[in-house]
């Protein structure tokens, strides 16, 4: 603080707790509307304190899905999306942890050219290259497996880069002494490396893990049985055309259960989520 | 920057690359090659013969209307997104970086939008304007606005942008928070024993110190209005009414998956492939060059 000036102070937390609360709205709606009967959330206006359905919302969610609209149990989808979501963020960081390994340990041919060919992917996203991915895919296969939505998705160079620059920043007296102690590539990789890279792997599993959680387009072209849909996707399925025959009390509670896993991840791990945002965007 | 201390072996290199090289061929140049490959080619309506036709595709896309206005929608789309997004966080960064007291829970209470999928944060609004039960539309609707997304373009829009702005304001406010504490103190205060005050600091110090982030998040958020916001666009309006909110990437996932058209969708695959290239180009060439003044 540079000079005292309480009407600021007291503005900047003005300020801040009006955000906080704008930005909090739509997840307190959404919450309450978990707890109300159908009936209740389409008597315009919906009340905005909880009611008393909560267990029995979310307890048809988890289990049956809703009626109208997509009939899948949620439990299944969010099982699917953790599955989707885990393999995503340890895929990504495996492959791409021994590849940064051998960018920047091993001088070899083609060195360079493997390295632009990692670059050019972090220029696309899935976004732009959907249809023909998704023809290969299916070609392969691959549609309504597991395989089939977490594959296409590892393909990514940000992961490759994190490990480059903090591999880069490891000391040199390290692979020396490895080295003279007799120790080959692998077990330096495994016994120094690895450990030091800990913090960094951390940080980039809590992106990851949400960047698979949340992911929409691809599997909602990947999966056409119930039985391999998302959460996400599950929600979208659910809201049929027509705001009155959409049964809102359960979509909400199931917006609610797709966004806690990655909400509590973010806030619970913060110190690594921070960490990881401000280093994958280097 | 390299090693000077490396590791021999004629094989071990190769090995540790194969699998991101091959999930990267498979996965990555096949289809981007093919994406340009389709953009040549018209597909009949079948699906069963194909024909080479250059830049056809190309051409009819740029005499396309629908097309063309799509490219200006993206363009409002995602200046509007960019500019409340960092104008919002920018004003909260600033005023979580002033406060001593709390400043780890206001954090906390921030940043939670980024983890909601951009397709949830479409639904959670959609579901607050509503046309017909809607609890914002209620209020809206008593001070004598006339509010139904699903039919009026313009407002369909702003739904769009508000949701697309709400998840993405976390992101810029963590950006500018860390640029803000990475401001020395000595330069503040320095400008308050001259006698400036917090506005005058802010903007002739703390604001040009803060532009390489700026400019760093506002090539970010074009990219992520382009390509991330298709959640939201496709749990919303669909790209309706009418079109109104038909960013481009929803129109190459439109045009190839619902109307079936690979030969127009891929040759819009490859102008996106073409816009996120010189986007990455601007933020390289930029980001190394640091804006500042």
């Amino acid at each position: 603080m540079i000079e005292n000036r309480p009407w600021l102070t007291v503005f900047a937390h003005a300020v801040l707790i009006l955000g906080i609360a704008v930005i909090a709205f739509p997840l307190w709606v959404t919450f309450v509307a978990s707890t109300l009967t159908l009936d209740e959330i389409i008597s315009v206006p919906m009340p905005l304190v909880p009611g008393s359905h909560l267990w029995e919302n979310y307890a048809q969610a988890l289990t049956s899905g809703t009626e109208a609209g997509a009939a899948a149990p949620v439990g299944r989808m969010m099982l699917n999306s953790l599955v989707m979501a885990l393999a995503i963020a340890t895929g990504k960081i495996a492959i791409s942890i021994i590849a940064s390994f051998a960018i920047v340990y091993f001088r070899f041919p083609l060195r360079n050219f493997f390295f632009w060919m990692i670059f050019i992917t972090l220029m696309l996203p899935v976004e732009v290259r959907i249809i023909p991915t998704f023809k290969v895919v299916s070609d392969l296969g691959m549609i309504d497996s597991y395989v089939g939505l977490t594959l296409p998705l590892i393909a990514s160079a940000t992961a490759t880069f994190l490990f480059r620059q903090f591999f880069l920043t490891v000391p040199d007296e390290l692979a020396e002494a490895a080295r003279i102690d007799g120790a080959g590539p692998l077990r330096f990789f495994w016994d120094v490396l690895l450990p030091l890279s800990k913090t960094s792997m951390a940080a980039l599993f809590v992106i990851q893990f949400i960047y698979g959680w949340n992911q929409y387009l691809w599997p909602l072209l990947i999966t056409t049985q119930e039985n391999m849909y998302t959460a996400v996707i599950g929600i979208k399925r659910m809201i049929t055309s027509g705001d009155a025959l959409t049964e809102w009390n359960l979509v909400m509670a199931t917006a609610m259960l797709a966004m806690l896993p990655p909400v509590a991840v973010v806030v619970l791990m913060q110190r690594w989520f921070v960490r990881g945002l401000v280093e994958t965007e280097k | 920057m390299e090693k000077r201390v490396v590791f021999r072996s004629a094989w071990l290199p190769y090995a540790l690359l194969a699998p991101q090289i091959a999930v990267t061929l498979v996965f990555f140049f096949w289809p981007a090659g093919q994406a340009i490959w389709y953009s040549f080619q018209l597909q009949d309506a079948f699906g069963l013969k194909t024909q080479f036709v250059g830049l056809e595709n190309f051409r009819a896309l740029f005499n396309d209307p629908h097309y063309l206005a799509s490219f200006r929608i993206t363009a409002l789309f995602s200046f509007l997104v960019a500019i409340s997004g960092i104008a919002i966080a920018l004003l909260l960064a600033t005023m979580a970086d002033r406060v001593i007291r709390g400043a780890l829970a206001y954090r906390t209470l921030l940043i939670w939008p980024y983890a909601v999928a951009p397709a949830v944060a479409g639904v959670l609004w959609a579901f607050l304007f509503a046309p017909s039960i809607g609890i914002v539309t209620y209020v809206l609707k008593k001070n004598g606005v006339d509010w139904n997304w699903v039919l009026q373009g313009d407002q369909a829009m702003l739904l769009v942008v508000i949701a697309s702005t709400w998840k993405q304001v976390s992101y810029n406010f963590l950006f500018f928070l860390a640029g803000l504490q990475s401001i020395p103190r000595s330069l503040i205060e320095a400008a308050a024993i001259d006698g400036a005050g917090p506005g005058r600091r802010f903007w002739t110090i703390v604001f040009p110190l803060l532009s390489p982030t700026t400019f760093f998040l506002l090539v970010v958020n074009i990219v992520y209005a382009f390509f991330d916001t298709f959640g939201v666009i496709d749990a919303t309006t669909q790209g309706g009414p009418a079109g109104a909110t038909q960013i481009l990437v929803y129109k190459a996932y439109y045009d190839g998956v619902k109307a079936a058209d690979l030969g127009g969708s891929s040759a819009q695959s490859a102008i996106l492939m073409l816009i996120v290239i010189a986007l990455t180009v601007v933020q390289f060439r930029f980001v190394e060059r640091k804006v500042q003044y």
